[in-house]
C-alpha cells in the first residue's frame, strides 16, 4: 500500500534530527495558524501565491533562497563543527552516514535552492523593468517555474524527517549512486527533487530569454541593453542550453536505480565515466549561469554609485558572450584525474584559463568606472569593492588548478573547496546580496538600513576569510574534502579558525534578518518617494517604488544607452506619468495553475521515492489534468480603467512634492 | 558611445531590434522554438550514451542481428508520411476549413500510432527473446534513446487529440491556432530527430 | 571531556601559531619527497608568481580608485562622462591574455612532461605495483614479488614506482601528497601512475574521491626505505603473511572500515586482472 515507506523511515533515534524537525514543525505551524488567524489567506492566495506579477514571482524567489541559505547553513556549521571536533582519533558528534548526508545536502541546498533561485529571483524582478516593459514573455509560465522550484525544496526538506538524504556527495556520482552502493532513498530524493525543480529553471530561462530577445522597449537594441540584461541573457541561454543535460543525465541513473538499465553501473558494460562527463556539461555552465547575473549586478552598482556610466560597456558585453560560450568547452578540467591523456588534459586546460582572459577584461573595466567617479560608499558598493578584492584570489586559485599537473595534487583538496567557495562566496553571494540591497527599495518603496547593512557585509567579508583561507592552507598540506575525521591533529587549529569564521557568517546571517525587521518597522522614515533612491541610471529608477502592477503606464522610448540617466540629462527631463492621459490596461490575470502542478508534482515525486505507485498515477494524473484545464482557461483579462491609473501617479506625484 | 551609429544616418529606418515588443504570436513561436531546442539537447545527452555505449553488449548480440530493417523502414515511412499530412493540417488551420483540418489531423494520428504500434511490438520481440534493456549497457542506451522518440511521439499524440478538442470547442481562434503552429512545430522536429535515430542508430548498427 | 577539550583549545593554538609555518613546509603537496611532486610543486609556485604581479595591484588599484574617488574627496576628479578609452581597453585585453598565453604553455609541457602514465627516466629498474581501491581499504600487489599488502606500502627509496591502479567497488581516487599526482581508481578501468620517493620516511597516503561510509579511514602508510630494508620487509612479508586466493580475496572484498596494515605471501596469479574485468563487491555491499 504504501509502497517503501514505513514507519521506520521516521529517525526517532536520532535526537538532532527530531529535534530539528519539532522546531520546524512548530515554526511553520506558528506562521500557519498566525496568518489564518489574522485572515490573510485570500491576500496571500490572490496577491502572491497565484500572482503572475514578475516581481511578485522575483520577491518569493528571493524569499525562497534566504529561506533556503538558513536551511543550507546549518548543514554548514554542523560540518564545520564536526571537522574542529573530529582531530587525532576523535570521532566528533556526527557518525559518517549523518555527516555524508549533511554535506551531500549542503551542497545541494546552496547551488540548487539557493544560489540558482536567488540569481532566477533577481533577474525576474529586474530585467522586465530595466527593458521598459510590463512583463515577461510567459507570465503565467513564470508562475509556474517559480513553484516547481518550491516543490523541488520541499521534496529536499521533507527527506531530513521522513527518510534520508543523498550520501554521495552533491554532484551524485555513480557507482556510488547506484542501488548496488546506495539502496536507499536518499538518492532518490536528491534525484527527483532536482528533476521536479529543474523542469522550473528550465521553463524560466526559455520565459525570460524570450523575453531579452523579443520584447525590449523601443529603441532600446542590443547595444543599448544594461548590462544587467545582457548578463541575464547569457545566463539564461546558458540554462535553456545546459539543463536539459542534466534532466537526461538524471533521467537514465533514474532508469539505472528503478528498472535496472546499465548506463552507469559496475556491470554489464555500464560507463560511470560518462555520468561524470555529462554532470560537468551540466556543471561547468552552471557555474557561469550563476555568476554572470552576479557580474551584471556588480556592473549596475559600479556605475550608479561611481555616478558615471560603466567603463568599457562593448567591451563588456563580448566578455559575457565569450565566457558564456567557452563555458561549454571546459568541463573536464573537474576531473583531470581520471587518466584522460596529456592532451585532452592539457586542451580543456588551457581553454579553462581563457575564460580567465574575458573575467579579467570585466575586473578591469570596474576598476577603471571607479576611476573618475564619484563613489557613494553604500551597502552596495561595500559588497562590489569586497568581490572584487575576493573574486581576483578565488580566480587566481582556479587558474592554478586548471594546470593539469598542479591539479594532480589539488584535486579534492580543502584548496578546491576553498577556491570554489571563493567564487560562490565572494562572487555569487556578494552579488546577490549587491542586488538583494539595490532592488530592495525598488521592491517596497523603502531602503535597508544602512548601518546593519555594513555590519552584514563586515561579517560575511571577515567571515569569508576567516573560513576559507585556513582551507586553501589545509589543502596544500593534505586534507582533502568530505572527510568525516581526519589523524592529523596539528590540522585543528586551523579547522577552529574555520569554525570561527562561520560563526561569523552566522552572525551576518542573523544581521541579515536584524536589518529586515529593523527596516520594516522603521519603514516610514526610510521611503522612497522618487522611485529613484540611489541615483539611478537604468529604466527601473523611472517609476515609482514600489512599481504598480503595470510597471510603465506608457511603453517608454530610447535614445541611448543609460536611457534613465539620459533622460534626466536631457532637455525636457522627465515628464512625470500624471502629466499624459492615461488609456485603460489589460494585465494577466493571477493563476492557480503553477502551486497546484506544483502540488500534484510534489505527490508524484514522494510516491516515486517511496515506490507508491497508485499515488504516483494520481499524481501524473492530477499534474496533466491541471495543465488540461489551464488549457481551457479563458483569457479574461484583468482591465486597469484610466481614471485608477491616472489617480495613482496623481498620488505619486503629491507625495514626491511632500517629501 | 564614442562610435558612430551607421542607421542613424538613413532617416526614418529603424533597425529590427530597436522596434519595440514583438507581437504576441512571435513571441509564443519563439520561445516555442526555445523549448524545441531545449529538447533537441536532451536528445543530444542521449545520441552521445549510445555512440559511448553501443558496442557495449555485454556478450549480448549487436544491433545489427537485433534490428529489422524493413520493419524500421515502414515505421520510418509512416512517421515521414505523418509529418507531410501534418503539413497540411497547418495548411487548413489557417485557411479554418474545419472539414480538412480534421480530415489530416485524423490522418497524422493514424500513422502516429502506426508509429508507435510498430515500435512497440519491435520492443516486445526483443525483450522476449531476452534482449531487455537490462541486459546491457547498449540495450539501455537503445531503449532509452528510441524511447524517449516514442514517449515523445505519445505526447504528441495526446496533444493533438487535445487540439482536436480545442477547435472544436474554442473554434479557430488565435490563441487555438497558434497552439496548433506549436504542434505542428513540435511533430516536425520529432521527424528530425528520428532521421537521426534511424541514421544512426538502425543503418549505424554494426 | 569536552571541557577538558575546550580547556586545551587556547594552547594548541598557541601552539599552532609557532609550529604552523613549520608544519606548513614539513607536510603535504609543500614538502615533496619525490620528482613528481618537487616538480609539480616548482608549477604550482611559478604559475602562482606570474598571476601574483597582476592580482596584488588589481586589489591594491581597486581599494585606492575606491579611495581616492570617493564622493567627499574633493581634490578627486569627476569625470562623469568618461566610459571608454582604446589604449586602456588594449591594455586591459591583452594583460590578460599574455599571461594566459604564458600560463598555458606552461600547461601544454607540463601536461606532458608529468602525464601520470609517463615513466620516470631512470638507471634502476622499475617496481610495479597493482593497486585495488576496496570498500574501505587499499590492496597493494607487488606484481613479480608475489606479496601483497593493505594500507600499508612499504617501497624502495630511488627506485621509479610504477603503478597500475583498478577499484572493486566504487571510485576512489590514489593520493600521496607528498610524492604527487593522484588518480582515479575505477573498476573495469586500470589507470597507470608514476612515482618515486627520493628520501626515507613514513608519508600519508589517503583517498580523495569520496566513496562512502568508511572513506575518512582509507587512509595508508608510504614507507619509503632503503634498498637492503626493502627486501628485508619482503622476506618477512613472503614468510608471515596468509595467502590471497579466491576465497580470502572474496572474504577480504566485504566491506570493512579502517582495516589495519597487514600483508599476504602468496597472491594468485593474474588476481589484478580478474578483479578487472569485473569482480566487483557490489553484492557483499548489498548485505551491508
Amino acid at each position: 500500500m504504501l509502497g517503501k515507506l514505513t514507519w521506520s523511515a521516521v529517525p526517532f533515534d536520532q535526537p538532532i534530527i527530531m529535534i530539528t524537525s519539532g522546531v520546524i514543525a512548530l515554526v511553520l505551524f506558528a506562521i500557519l495558524a498566525l496568518v489564518t488567524v489574522k485572515g490573510w489567506w485570500p491576500y496571500l492566495w490572490r496577491e502572491w501565491i497565484t500572482s503572475v506579477d514578475h516581481k511578485r514571482i522575483g520577491v518569493m524567489y528571493v524569499l525562497l533562497a534566504l529561506v533556503m541559505l538558513v536551511r543550507g547553513f546549518a548543514d554548514a556549521i554542523m560540518m564545520r563543527s564536526q571537522l574542529a571536533l573530529a582531530a587525532g582519533g576523535a570521532q566528533g558528534y556526527l557518525p559518517p552516514e549523518h555527516y555524508d548526508q549533511i554535506f551531500s545536502a549542503h551542497g545541494t541546498i546552496m547551488i540548487f535552492f539557493v544560489a540558482m533561485p536567488i540569481v532566477i529571483g533577481l533577474m525576474n524582478f529586474a530585467v522586465p523593468l530595466q527593458l521598459g516593459i510590463r512583463d515577461v514573455a510567459f507570465p503565467v509560465l513564470n508562475n509556474v517555474s517559480f513553484w516547481l522550484t518550491a516543490a523541488g525544496v520541499l521534496l529536499v526538506n521533507l527527506s531530513l524527517f521522513v527518510g534520508e538524504f543523498a550520501r554521495t556527495g552533491w554532484l551524485g556520482y555513480p557507482p556510488l549512486s547506484e542501488i548496488a552502493y546506495s539502496p536507499g532513498v536518499g538518492v532518490d530524493y536528491y534525484l527527483w527533487s532536482l528533476q521536479i525543480s529543474g523542469l522550473g529553471t528550465l521553463l524560466s530561462g526559455i520565459n525570460l530569454t524570450t523575453t531579452i530577445l523579443k520584447l525590449r522597449a523601443r529603441g532600446m537594441g542590443y547595444m543599448r541593453m544594461p548590462v544587467f540584461c545582457w548578463t541575464a541573457l547569457a545566463s539564461n541561454l546558458l540554462i535553456v542550453a545546459a539543463f536539459p543535460v542534466l534532466t537526461a543525465t538524471f533521467a537514465m541513473l533514474l532508469l539505472d536505480r528503478y528498472c535496472g538499465f546499465h548506463f552507469f553501473t559496475n556491470d554489464a558494460g555500464g560507463n560511470p565515466m560518462m555520468y561524470i562527463n555529462l554532470i560537468w556539461i551540466w556543471g561547468h555552465p552552471e557555474v557561469y549561469i550563476l555568476i554572470l547575473p552576479a557580474f551584471g549586478v556588480f556592473s549596475e552598482v559600479v556605475a550608479t554609485f561611481a555616478g558615471k556610466p560603466l567603463f568599457g560597456y562593448r567591451s563588456m558585453v563580448m566578455a559575457t558572450m565569450v565566457i558564456c560560450v567557452l563555458s561549454f568547452v571546459v568541463w573536464l578540467h573537474h576531473f583531470f584525474t581520471m587518466g584522460a591523456g596529456a592532451n585532452v588534459n592539457a586542451f580543456f586546460g588551457m581553454m579553462t584559463m581563457i575564460i580567465a582572459v574575458p573575467t579579467g577584461v570585466k575586473v578591469f573595466n570596474w576598476l577603471f568606472t571607479l576611476y573618475g567617479g564619484r563613489i557613494r560608499f553604500t551597502v552596495p558598493v561595500y559588497w562590489t569593492l569586497g568581490f572584487m578584492v575576493t573574486f581576483v584570489i578565488g580566480g587566481m586559485t582556479g587558474v592554478l588548478m586548471a594546470i593539469p599537473p598542479a591539479d594532480f595534487v589539488l584535486h579534492n583538496s580543502l584548496f578546491l573547496i576553498a577556491h570554489f567557495h571563493n567564487t560562490a562566496i565572494g562572487g555569487v553571494l556578494f552579488g546577490a546580496m549587491a542586488g538583494y540591497t539595490y532592488w530592495f527599495p525598488k521592491a517596497f518603496g523603502f531602503k535597508l538600513d544602512e548601518r546593519l547593512g555594513k555590519a552584514v557585509f563586515w561579517c560575511w567579508f571577515i567571515g569569508f576569510y576567516l573560513a576559507f583561507m585556513p582551507l586553501y592552507v589545509l589543502g596544500l598540506l593534505g586534507a582533502t574534502r568530505r572527510m568525516q575525521h581526519y589523524p592529523d591533529a596539528h590540522w585543528q587549529p586551523l579547522m577552529l579558525v574555520a569554525l570561527a569564521g562561520a560563526v561569523l557568517i552566522l552572525c551576518g546571517i542573523g544581521l541579515t534578518v536584524v536589518q529586515l525587521v529593523h527596516s520594516i518597522r522603521t519603514r516610514e522614515q526610510r521611503r522612497d518617494r522618487t522611485g529613484d533612491p540611489w541615483n539611478g541610471r537604468t529604466l527601473e529608477w523611472s517609476i515609482p517604488s514600489p512599481p504598480p502592477a503595470w510597471n510603465f503606464a506608457q511603453l517608454p522610448r530610447i535614445e541611448s544607452n543609460d536611457a534613465y540617466w539620459a533622460m534626466k540629462q536631457g532637455a525636457h527631463g522627465v515628464e512625470p506619468p500624471a502629466a499624459h492621459s492615461h488609456a485603460p490596461l489589460h494585465l494577466p490575470p493571477s493563476n492557480p495553475t503553477g502551486v497546484l502542478l506544483a502540488f500534484f508534482s510534489v505527490v508524484l515525486g514522494f510516491a516515486l521515492i517511496w515506490h507508491i505507485w497508485w499515488m504516483a498515477i494520481i499524481g501524473l494524473l492530477g499534474a496533466v489534468a491541471v495543465g488540461l484545464v489551464q488549457a481551457w482557461r479563458p483569457d479574461h483579462e484583468v482591465v486597469i480603467p484610466a481614471d485608477q491609473i491616472a489617480a495613482f501617479y496623481g498620488r505619486q506625484a503629491a507625495e514626491e512634492i511632500a517629501a | 558611445m564614442s562610435v558612430v551609429d551607421p542607421t542613424a544616418s538613413t532617416p526614418g529606418f529603424v533597425p529590427l531590434s530597436r522596434r519595440g515588443p514583438a507581437p504576441i504570436q512571435a513571441v509564443v513561436g519563439y520561445g516555442f522554438w526555445l523549448f524545441l531546442l531545449s529538447d533537441i539537447i536532451i536528445f543530444a545527452a542521449l545520441f552521445a550514451t549510445y555512440a559511448v555505449l553501443s558496442g557495449e553488449t555485454n556478450g549480448g548480440p549487436p544491433g545489427a542481428t537485433l534490428f529489422d530493417k524493413t520493419h524500421v523502414f515502414i515505421e520510418t515511412a509512416c512517421l515521414l508520411l505523418s509529418s507531410v499530412t501534418c503539413g497540411f493540417a497547418s495548411l487548413a488551420v489557417q485557411r479554418r476549413d474545419k472539414v480538412f483540418a480534421y480530415l489530416w489531423m485524423v490522418a497524422t494520428f493514424i500513422l502516429g500510432a502506426l508509429f508507435l504500434h510498430l515500435e512497440w511490438s519491435e520492443f516486445a520481440v526483443m525483450v522476449a527473446s531476452g534482449n531487455a534493456p537490462s541486459r546491457s549497457a547498449f540495450l539501455s542506451a537503445f531503449f532509452t534513446l528510441v524511447g524517449t522518440h516514442g514517449l515523445h511521439v505519445t505526447i504528441g499524440l495526446t496533444a493533438l487529440a487535445v487540439m482536436l478538442l480545442q477547435i472544436e470547442t474554442l473554434g479557430f481562434s488565435q490563441k487555438v491556432r497558434g497552439r496548433f503552429y506549436c504542434f505542428s512545430l513540435f511533430w516536425h522536429a520529432l521527424d528530425i530527430v528520428w532521421i537521426g535515430v534511424f541514421t544512426i542508430v538502425y543503418l549505424g548498427a554494426r | 571531556m569536552l571541557a577538558t577539550r575546550l580547556k586545551t583549545i587556547p594552547r594548541t593554538i598557541a601552539l599552532s601559531a609557532i609550529t604552523l609555518p613549520l608544519a606548513s613546509c614539513g607536510e603535504g603537496v609543500l614538502d615533496p619527497q619525490g620528482p613528481i611532486g618537487k616538480a609539480e610543486l616548482i608549477l604550482l609556485c611559478d604559475a602562482a608568481a606570474i598571476m601574483l604581479p597582476v592580482v596584488i595591484p588589481v586589489i591594491l588599484l581597486t581599494v585606492c580608485f575606491a579611495w581616492w574617488f570617493r564622493a567627499d574627496n574633493v581634490r578627486a576628479r569627476y569625470r562623469p562622462e568618461w566610459e571608454y578609452s582604446g589604449r586602456i581597453e588594449m591594455i586591459v585585453w591583452s594583460i590578460p591574455t599574455l599571461v594566459i598565453i604564458f600560463l598555458g604553455g606552461i600547461a601544454w609541457i607540463g601536461s606532458h612532461d608529468l602525464d601520470p602514465p609517463r615513466p620516470i627516466d631512470s638507471a634502476v629498474a622499475p617496481l610495479e605495483i597493482d593497486v585495488v581501491s576496496l570498500d574501505w581499504k587499499w590492496l597493494f600487489v607487488y606484481r613479480h614479488e608475489n606479496v601483497a599488502s593493505v594500507n600499508q606500502l612499504v617501497v624502495p627509496v630511488g627506485t621509479p614506482l610504477r603503478f597500475r591502479l583498478t577499484s572493486a567497488s566504487v571510485m576512489n581516487s590514489f593520493f600521496v601528497p607528498q610524492l604527487g599526482s593522484q588518480i582515479y581508481t575505477m573498476a573495469g578501468m586500470a589507470t597507470r601512475l608514476n612515482l618515486q620517493a627520493d628520501r626515507a620516511g613514513t608519508y600519508q597516503g589517503l583517498s580523495a574521491q569520496f566513496s562512502g561510509d568508511g572513506f575518512s579511514d582509507m587512509r595508508f602508510q608510504v614507507v619509503a626505505v632503503l634498498a637492503d630494508q626493502f627486501a628485508a620487509w619482503l622476506d618477512t612479508a613472503k614468510t608471515s603473511g596468509g595467502a590471497l586466493d579466491t576465497a580470502a580475496y572474496r572474504a577480504f572484498a566485504h566491506p570493512s572500515k579502517a582495516v589495519a596494515p597487514t600483508t599476504f605471501a602468496h597472491v594468485e596469479p593474474g588476481l589484478f586482472e580478474t578483479v578487472l574485468t569485473g569482480w566487483t563487491s557490489a553484492a557483499s555491499h548489498e548485505e551491508h
